[in-house]
């Protein structure tokens, strides 16, 4: 199916995605934050489902914006952040850090202006039905080796997971 | 309208990374800065699934394999601080100077 508004869409989703960004890192409530970053999780699925994802934008969705930001906060609730809601949001080193990113951003914008022709358009044949099955296969296939090394990964990750918040081991 | 090309998304996707990493360089909070996080890991995903519309499948494997690395290291960072939390009462990352002398 020929995708339709295909510009308006992406203008949409993307701006929401960088609107809550710049949300996430400029509100002093931590609550706001996460929902701030849950809205721009859900609109960079739309954007992957634009670019011929559904896998793992459905992905993104589930585990992202339904698992880790659950996490997140659940975290804030354990946490007592009321004091730390009154006190300064900004470090001392913040005037470096600033430039330091704006240097980066240049470095990248730089890229983007006088690489441009490094990303022609060679649009590969998207794949509409058979995404997810194609995943499949490269994950049980060429990828075996680094997919068994991932659940390894999670197993460390639940195990220390637990030690570091546990009181007494 | 123009259409889109590979260049928007990568330029969203920098504009991501961007805010992320103003975030972990300026803010005191360690919940935000572990949040600026996912918003660098995002702007890679993003960036990998851009490209994976031109190169093949293997982008998306790659995005999926970066969200499981997410998944585990917000829930060990997650647990660090609330270990930190327990021992000084406080969440800023400037108070965290235990191993400073």
């Amino acid at each position: 199916m020929q995708p339709v508004a295909t510009t308006f869409f992406f203008y949409f989703l993307s701006g929401i995605t960088v609107l809550s960004g710049i949300l996430v890192i400029t509100r002093n409530n931590a609550v706001h934050s996460a929902l701030a970053l849950i809205l721009g999780l859900l609109a960079q699925a739309g954007l992957y489902l634009m670019l011929y994802a559904p896998f793992v934008a459905g992905v993104q969705i589930i585990l992202y914006a339904g698992g880790i930001m659950v996490l997140f906060l659940f975290v804030i609730m354990l946490v007592n952040l009321e004091r730390a809601q009154k006190e300064e949001q900004f470090n001392k080193q913040w005037l470096v850090g600033l430039l330091a990113a704006v240097a980066l951003g240049g470095l990248l914008f730089a890229v983007y202006v006088k690489g441009g022709t490094l990303f022609t358009e060679h649009i590969a044949q998207p794949v509409e039905n058979s995404n997810t099955q194609q995943i499949g296969v490269m994950l049980y296939g060429n990828y075996m080796f680094a997919f068994e090394i991932a659940s390894l990964l999670l197993l460390v990750a639940i195990i220390g997971a637990v030690v570091m918040a546990k009181k007494r081991i | 309208m123009a259409p889109i090309t590979t260049l928007h998304y990568l330029v969203v996707a920098a504009a991501l990374f961007i805010l992320g990493v103003i975030g972990v360089l300026t803010r005191r909070n360690v919940v935000i800065i572990l949040m600026s996080i996912e918003l660098i890991l995002n702007a890679v995903n993003l960036n990998l699934v851009a490209f994976s519309r031109m190169w093949g499948l293997h982008g998306q494997v790659f995005a999926i394999f970066v969200i499981t690395d997410a998944a585990a290291e917000a829930a060990v960072g997650l647990g660090i601080l609330i270990a930190f939390f327990r021992n000084k009462e406080t969440v800023n990352m400037d108070e965290v100077d235990l191993l400073k002398w």
